[in-house]
C-alpha cells in the first residue's frame, strides 16, 4: 500500500497539517504536499477513470505530464475541471472530486465500455457510427456526449481575477532547473536582463532527488546558493509557479503564473497571463520519462520510476511497500537505490537489457538488490492496483513467467527531451539513436528577424541526460543568448563528475513478441485509452501519417496532449509501417505547454470591462431617460427612448409622429468627421467620391458616396466646405475610422505627392439633430447668433456662430425630410446644448428620438442607409444614386470597376419600395421568389427586402428593396413567401413613400 | 479597494491642438518658438501637459496647451503658417486625459498590465511618449517624472480606461516586476 514514511521529504512541512476533502470524505496532507502526494500518503490510489473505458487509474506521474489523476478542484464559483493532482498544491480546506465516473469512483456504471472495447477499436467514432444515419443524431451522439469528456465545464461564473502583463526583457530562461538556472546566471553575469521562469514552487528541478552533485557540493546547497545568487542580482528577475506556455515569431512568449491557486483567500488576482517579448528564449524545460508498454500497464500502482523517487524523496511517500523496477536505462535504478535507501522493499530490478553493467545497476546490486537482465513484464495483476508482477524474457512471447509479489511497479522506458516550446516557433528536432530521443536540433533552430536563433534549449531539455553535461550546455545557451544580443559572456560551467551510462535500449514493447491479447490491454495513451493493438490496426488500415494515426486514434489528444504516449505511439507506428522513427516524426507540438484557464485568457476584460463601449457626451442623460441602446460601430446608440409602461414599438411612433408633427432630437454625434484640408484636398475628394466635391461653394454642403477600387459603395455622408483649401466630411457611424485609415493610406501609398492632410474630429464634436417643422422656433427660442431664416441659412447651407452662447456650427441638411440642422458643438458643451433644446423645445413639443425612428424617416424619405441597402456588393447605381456620380470626372475609385459588363448589366437588381398588398410589414431580408429552380434545386429568385418597417406617418409597412430590373416594373406586384411558405404579395413602387418634391424640408 | 497601487487624477480637460505639417523645413520650429514651445526629437515630449508639444508622427504634433487657450493656439498657428500647407486643429473635446501617480515602478506596473508597450525605465524614460493601446482601446502616455505619468485616450472611451486603471491598480495586484 501506498503511505507516509516515518521521515523524509524535502518539500513538506510535518509541522504544518493541511486538511483537505477528496470525494466528500476529509483527509490530512502537510504543507508542501500537492494533492497527488497527500492521496497517496493515505493509501488513495485510485485517482480516477479513463476517458473511453472508465479503467480505474492511478496516479502515473509527479508533474505536468500527469494523464490520469485529473481532479475537478472547489466547487460553484470557483469550480475548475480536468486539475492534475500531481501538479495542485495542497491548501487547508481544498476540495477535490474525482471525474468520469459513475456512480463512484470504486464502482463505475461506464465501466463496461472495458468490457465492449473490442467494439470501441481505434478509429470507432469513424466505423461504428456512419449507419443508419438517423442514428447519429439521436442516439449515438447523445450516448458519446453522456459518456466521453473528462471535466464537466464550469456551470457558475468564476469568482476569480485575473490579469496580464507585459514585459520586454533581453533572455528569458523557462524552466528553474539546475540547466535554466545555469543558464540564467551565465546570462545574468553577462548583463543581460534575465527572466528566469519555473513552473513549479520551488527552484532546482529533479537534481536534488536525482542526487546530483554539483561544483562538489550536494545538488540542493548548490541550488540555494545560485538561486541566493540570481536573487541578488538586479538584471535577474525570477518567477515560480510560472509555466511557459507558449512561444511564437518574434521572441513573444506566453507565460501562465498561478498566484493564488494553492491561496484561494489570498488578495489579488489568481492568475496572471506574462505576454513576453524576449529578445532570447533559452528553454530549460527538462525531460520526461516514458512508460513501457506491457499488458496491464495502466494497473493503479504502475508508475513512472522517476515519479516513484519522486514521491520518496519530495513528500516523504511511498508508493508501496513493495516495489518492483523495470527498466531498458540506468536511469530507473535511482529508483531502486532510493526505494532501498528508505527501507522500502525492492524485490527486483528487471532490465530488460541482456547486461547491466552500467554503475547505477552495479551500486544496486552492491545495495543487495536482486537485479535480473534480459527481463521484462509479461502482465501486471491485482484487484484494482498491482498485487503481482509477472516477469519474463524481454526476448520471448510471455510464455514463461516469474510472479513477483508487489504492490507497486516504477518503469522507466527511457527520457525524452521536454521540446515543446523549442518546437512552438519552428525548432526543428533529430532523432537521437543512443538515447531514444527526439531532440532539439540546434542546427535548424526557430529564427528571429535577423536570422540569429532566438530559441536556445538548455540541458536536459536538449538531451543532455547526465548532470555534467546539462551544466555545460546550459552555460554554453546561456552564453549563447547574452552574447547575441552583443553581452560579452563567460564560459565557464558549473561542473560535475562525469558519469557513465550504459546505453539505453529501445524497447517499444514489452515483452518483444507479445500477443495481440497482451497488446491490446498495452496501453500507450493512459488518458484516451489507446493501445498498442489500436496503432498497430491504424497502421494496417493505411495510416502511414503520425498526424492522421494521431486523430485516428486519439493518440496524444486532450489535456496531456501526448506528454506520455507521443513517442511510444510513434515507435509503435514505425515499427508496423517499417519505417524508421525519424521518417514517421512526431506529431506538432503546439501552445499551450499544459492548459491555460480561460479566465486568464480573458485577462481584465470582463464584467463591464468586457468591451470598451464609446459614448457621446449624452450618453448619461439618455441612460437616465430610459434610452434602449442599440450598438453602432462601437458605440451605443439609443434606439428608442421608451416611456415608463410603453412599448418600445409605441415609443418609435410616437418619436416619428412628434418628429413629423413637431420637432425632434437626435444624438447624432457619432457620425464621423473628418477634416480635409490641403491645396490638393479638393483633387484628393473627388477621387475618393463619386461626385465632385472640388466645385463645392464654402458654406454649402454635399451629399456623396464613397466606393472601394471595386466599385462597391462602402461609405455615405455629407461633405461641408469650411474654406477654399478645407473640408469636412461626415462619415457612417461605423466607418469613422476606416474612412479615416483609407484617407491616410492613400495619400501615404498612392498619392504621397500631394498636399492634403487629414485630422480625425470625431470625438471633437457633439453632433444634434434638431428635426422637424418646429425646428427653426426651437433654435430661435434658444438663441441663434446667425440667421436662421430660409435663405439665410438656406438647404444644405452651413453657418458658424453661437447657439444659447455656446459656440456651434449649424448644418441645415436633413435624413428624414423635414426641416432639419444638425448643431455641432464641442464635446464638452453637448450635453448642455441638449439641455438647453429640451427646454426651448418643451412648449413646441420636442420629443428626443432614437436610431430606429431615424430609420422610419428615412425610409419613408427612400434614403439609403449604408449596412441596409448595401452589404458590400452593391453599387450606386443599383440604388438609383446615378445623379451622385460625376460624369465629368475623369476619374474616381471605383469608376473603372463600375464599367465591368457585370455591374452595367441591366438584369441588375435595383433599388424600390415595395407596398404590401395587404398594408402589413414584410419580413426583412426575405426573398421575392420566381418561377422555377436554380440548378442546385433551390427555387429562383428576383430580389429581395433591404429595410422593412411599419410607418407610423402612413399607417403601413413600408420596404425597400433591390429588385431585377426594378425600377421598370413600377406597379407589379412579387410574392415574398413567408418562413412558413405562405405568399406575401407586394407591390413594386417608387423608394420614396412620402414628400416626393421635398415641399416639408424647403421652408 | 481600500489602497491602490498607484493614484488616477482625471487631468481633463487638457488644451489640445493637432498640427499637421512638413516639420524640418524650419517653419515649424519658428512658428512654435514664436509661443515659447519646441519641437520634440521623434517620439519626444517637451514643455508640460500645460504648455508642451507631443510628437505624434513625422508630420504630427500633438500641441497642449491650458484649457481655454486652444483655440488662440489654433489661430497662432494658422497665422504662423499663412500660405503653408498646414492643418491645425482644436481636439480638446476629443479626448480624456489621465494623471498617474506613485511609485515609478508601480505606475510602470500597472502600465504594463494593459498595454504592449516597453515600459522599463530604460525605454520609456522621463520625457518619451508612447503611443500604443491600452487593452481594448488606443491611448498614449508620457512619463513626467519619477512616478508621474500623463495618459490620454479618446474622449468617448474615458470610462472605460478608467475603469481599467482602476482594477488593474486595486490593492493586493502588485507584481513586482520593475
Amino acid at each position: 500500500m501506498s503511505h507516509r514514511l516515518q521521515a523524509g521529504g524535502r518539500l513538506i512541512d510535518r509541522s504544518k497539517p493541511v486538511r483537505f476533502a477528496f470525494n466528500g470524505k476529509t483527509f490530512q496532507g502537510f504543507q508542501g504536499d500537492t494533492l497527488a502526494s497527500a492521496l497517496l500518503g493515505v493509501d488513495q490510489m485510485l485517482m480516477g477513470r479513463s476517458f473511453k473505458y472508465h479503467r480505474p487509474r492511478g496516479v502515473v506521474a509527479s508533474g505536468a505530464e500527469e494523464p490520469n489523476a485529473l481532479m475537478g478542484l472547489g466547487r460553484d464559483h470557483s469550480y475548475e475541471p480536468n486539475a492534475r493532482a500531481t501538479t495542485t498544491e495542497l491548501f487547508d480546506g481544498l476540495e477535490a472530486e474525482t471525474q468520469n465516473h459513475w456512480p463512484s469512483l470504486e464502482f463505475d456504471i461506464g465501466a463496461i465500455n472495458a468490457k465492449l472495447s473490442r467494439f470501441l477499436p481505434a478509429g470507432f467514432y469513424y466505423k461504428m457510427f456512419l449507419w443508419p444515419r438517423s442514428f447519429w443524431k439521436h442516439v449515438y451522439e447523445p450516448f458519446i456526449r453522456e459518456s466521453a469528456g473528462l471535466g464537466r465545464p464550469p456551470k457558475r461564473r468564476d469568482r476569480d481575477t485575473y490579469e496580464h502583463f507585459n514585459v520586454t526583457t533581453d533572455v528569458l530562461v523557462v524552466g528553474g532547473g539546475i540547466a535554466g538556472l545555469t543558464a540564467a546566471m551565465t546570462a545574468g553575469e553577462a548583463g543581460a536582463e534575465v527572466l528566469l521562469v519555473e513552473q513549479n514552487a520551488h527552484w532546482g528541478g529533479r537534481a536534488p532527488v536525482d542526487g546530483a552533485e554539483i561544483d562538489g557540493m550536494p545538488a540542493e546547497d548548490w541550488i540555494a546558493q545560485i538561486v541566493a545568487a540570481l536573487q541578488a542580482m538586479p538584471n535577474v528577475r525570477m518567477r515560480n509557479r510560472c509555466m511557459g506556455a507558449g512561444v511564437y515569431d518574434h521572441g513573444y512568449t506566453l507565460l501562465s503564473e498561478r498566484l493564488s491557486d494553492h491561496a484561494p483567500d489570498a488578495p489579488g488576482p489568481r492568475q496572471r497571463l506574462w505576454k513576453v517579448r524576449a529578445g532570447q528564449i533559452v528553454t530549460a524545460t527538462g525531460a520526461i520519462e516514458r512508460p513501457l508498454s506491457f499488458a496491464g500497464n495502466d494497473l493503479p500502482g504502475v508508475m513512472l520510476a522517476s515519479a516513484v523517487r519522486d514521491y520518496v524523496v519530495n513528500f516523504g511517500v511511498a508508493p508501496g511497500a513493495k516495489t518492483v523496477v523495470v527498466t531498458n536505462n540506468d536511469d530507473a535504478y535511482r529508483t531502486a537505490l532510493t526505494l532501498k535507501a528508505a527501507g522500502l522493499e525492492v524485490p527486483a530490478v528487471l532490465d530488460a537489457r541482456e547486461q547491466a553493467t552500467g554503475p547505477l545497476a552495479e551500486a544496486a546490486r552492491a545495495a543487495g538488490i536482486r537485479v535480473i537482465t534480459g527481463r521484462g513484464v509479461a502482465g501486471v495483476t491485482g484487484k484494482g492496483r498491482v498485487q503481482v508482477v509477472e516477469a519474463c524474457r524481454q526476448q520471448s512471447d510471455g510464455g514463461a513467467v516469474e510472479a513477483i509479489e508487489a504492490d507497486c511497479l516504477a518503469m522507466s522506458g527511457g527520457w525524452s527531451p521536454v521540446v515543446h516550446l523549442w518546437s512552438h516557433a519552428g525548432g526543428k528536432l533529430t532523432w537521437d539513436e543512443a538515447d531514444a530521443h527526439f531532440r532539439p536540433d540546434p542546427d535548424r533552430a526557430p529564427k528571429g528577424a535577423s536570422g540569429d536563433n532566438f530559441v536556445r534549449s538548455a540541458g536536459t531539455a536538449s538531451g543532455f541526460l547526465t548532470t555534467n553535461d546539462t551544466l555545460f550546455n546550459a552555460n554554453s545557451a546561456g552564453r549563447a543568448a547574452a552574447m547575441s544580443l552583443g553581452h560579452k559572456a563567460r564560459n565557464l560551467a558549473p561542473e560535475a563528475a562525469g558519469e557513465k551510462r550504459q546505453p539505453t535500449a529501445q524497447i517499444w514493447l514489452m515483452p518483444e513478441h507479445a500477443p495481440y491479447a497482451k497488446r491490446a490491454i498495452s496501453w500507450l495513451d493512459f488518458q484516451n485509452d489507446v493501445k498498442v493493438s489500436d496503432v498497430e490496426l491504424a497502421a494496417r488500415e493505411g495510416y502511414e501519417s503520425v498526424e492522421h494515426t494521431k486523430r485516428y486514434t486519439t493518440l496524444g489528444m486532450a489535456t496531456d496532449q501526448g506528454k506520455l504516449s507521443n513517442i511510444n505511439g510513434l515507435a509503435v507506428l514505425s515499427k508496423e509501417l517499417s519505417v524508421p522513427i525519424p521518417e514517421v516524426g512526431t506529431t506538432t507540438f503546439r501552445p499551450p505547454y499544459t492548459p491555460v484557464r480561460m479566465g486568464a485568457i480573458a485577462g481584465e476584460a470582463k464584467g463591464v470591462l468586457f468591451q470598451p463601449i464609446r459614448k457621446t457626451p449624452m450618453h448619461d442623460w439618455h441612460e437616465a431617460n430610459g434610452a434602449q441602446f442599440e450598438p453602432v460601430g462601437g458605440w451605443r446608440r439609443p434606439y428608442a427612448f421608451p416611456k415608463p409602461g410603453e412599448s418600445v414599438e409605441d415609443a418609435v411612433a410616437r418619436e416619428v409622429n412628434a418628429t413629423r408633427g413637431n420637432v425632434g432630437l437626435l444624438d447624432a454625434s457619432t457620425l464621423g468627421k473628418l477634416i480635409v484640408k490641403g491645396p490638393d484636398a479638393g483633387r484628393f475628394l473627388d477621387m475618393l467620391y463619386t461626385n465632385m466635391m472640388s466645385t463645392l461653394k464654402p458654406g454649402k454642403c454635399r451629399y456623396g458616396l464613397m466606393c472601394s477600387e471595386n466599385g462597391f459603395l462602402i461609405d455615405d455622408g455629407v461633405v461641408a466646405r469650411l474654406d477654399d483649401d478645407t473640408w469636412l466630411c461626415h462619415t457612417t457611424s461605423g466607418g469613422a475610422d476606416s474612412i479615416h485609415a483609407a484617407m491616410e493610406e492613400w495619400l501615404q501609398t498612392e498619392w504621397w505627392d500631394w498636399k492634403v492632410y487629414v485630422a480625425n474630429v470625431t470625438e471633437q464634436f457633439a453632433q444634434i439633430g434638431v428635426v422637424g417643422p418646429k425646428a427653426r422656433e426651437v433654435l430661435d427660442a434658444v438663441g441663434a447668433s446667425f440667421d436662421l431664416s430660409k435663405d439665410g441659412l438656406p438647404f444644405m447651407g452651413w453657418s458658424d456662430g453661437t447657439l444659447g452662447g455656446l459656440p456651434v456650427r449649424a448644418f441645415r441638411i436633413s435624413f428624414s425630410g423635414e426641416l432639419s440642422y444638425e448643431i455641432a458643438v464641442p464635446a464638452s458643451h453637448g450635453q448642455a446644448l441638449w439641455d438647453k433644446l429640451l427646454e426651448a423645445g418643451e412648449a413646441h413639443g420636442i420629443t428626443p428620438y432614437g436610431t430606429e425612428a431615424l430609420h422610419i424617416m428615412r425610409a419613408e424619405k427612400g434614403f439609403i442607409m449604408i449596412g441596409d441597402e448595401t452589404d458590400g456588393t452593391v453599387i450606386p447605381q443599383d440604388l438609383g444614386l446615378d445623379w451622385a456620380i460625376s460624369k465629368k470626372k475623369d476619374d474616381y475609385l471605383g469608376k473603372r470597376a463600375q464599367m465591368r459588363t457585370h455591374m452595367t448589366d441591366p438584369l441588375r437588381w435595383k433599388l424600390v419600395g415595395l407596398e404590401t398588398l395587404d398594408g402589413s410589414v414584410l419580413p426583412d431580408g426575405s426573398y421575392a421568389v420566381a418561377d422555377g429552380d436554380t440548378p442546385n434545386g433551390q427555387r429562383k429568385t428576383q430580389g429581395r427586402v433591404t429595410s422593412s418597417y411599419h410607418s407610423p406617418t402612413l399607417g403601413r409597412g413600408i420596404a425597400m428593396g433591390l429588385v431585377e430590373r426594378g425600377p421598370d416594373r413600377i406597379g407589379e406586384v412579387l410574392n415574398f413567401p413567408a418562413l412558413d411558405g405562405s405568399p406575401v404579395e407586394a407591390r413594386i413602387v417608387t423608394p420614396v413613400f412620402i414628400d416626393p418634391d421635398g415641399e416639408k424640408q424647403n421652408v | 479597494m481600500s489602497d491602490p497601487l498607484i493614484r488616477i487624477e482625471d487631468a481633463s480637460p487638457m488644451g489640445m491642438v493637432t498640427l499637421r505639417a512638413e516639420l524640418n523645413d524650419g517653419k515649424a520650429a519658428s512658428a512654435l518658438a514664436f509661443s515659447g514651445l519646441e519641437i520634440p526629437a521623434p517620439h519626444q515630449v517637451t514643455g508640460t501637459p500645460e504648455k508642451g508639444v507631443l510628437w505624434m508622427s513625422p508630420d504630427e504634433l500633438m500641441i497642449m496647451t491650458l484649457p481655454d487657450a486652444s483655440d488662440a493656439m489654433v489661430a497662432t498657428l494658422n497665422e504662423a503658417f499663412e500660405g503653408t500647407h498646414s492643418l491645425a486643429v482644436n481636439v480638446s473635446d476629443a479626448r480624456s486625459a489621465f494623471r498617474l501617480k506613485g511609485r515609478d515602478a508601480l505606475v510602470r506596473e500597472v502600465l504594463a498590465k494593459l498595454t504592449p508597450a516597453d515600459m522599463r525605465p530604460a525605454s520609456l524614460p522621463v520625457g518619451r511618449l508612447r503611443r500604443t493601446r491600452l487593452a481594448q482601446v488606443p491611448a498614449a502616455f508620457w512619463f513626467t517624472g519619477d512616478g508621474e505619468a500623463m495618459l490620454i485616450c479618446f474622449r468617448s472611451v474615458g470610462g472605460y480606461v478608467f475603469d481599467l486603471l482602476s482594477k488593474v491598480a486595486e490593492e493586493g495586484t502588485e507584481v513586482g516586476y520593475f
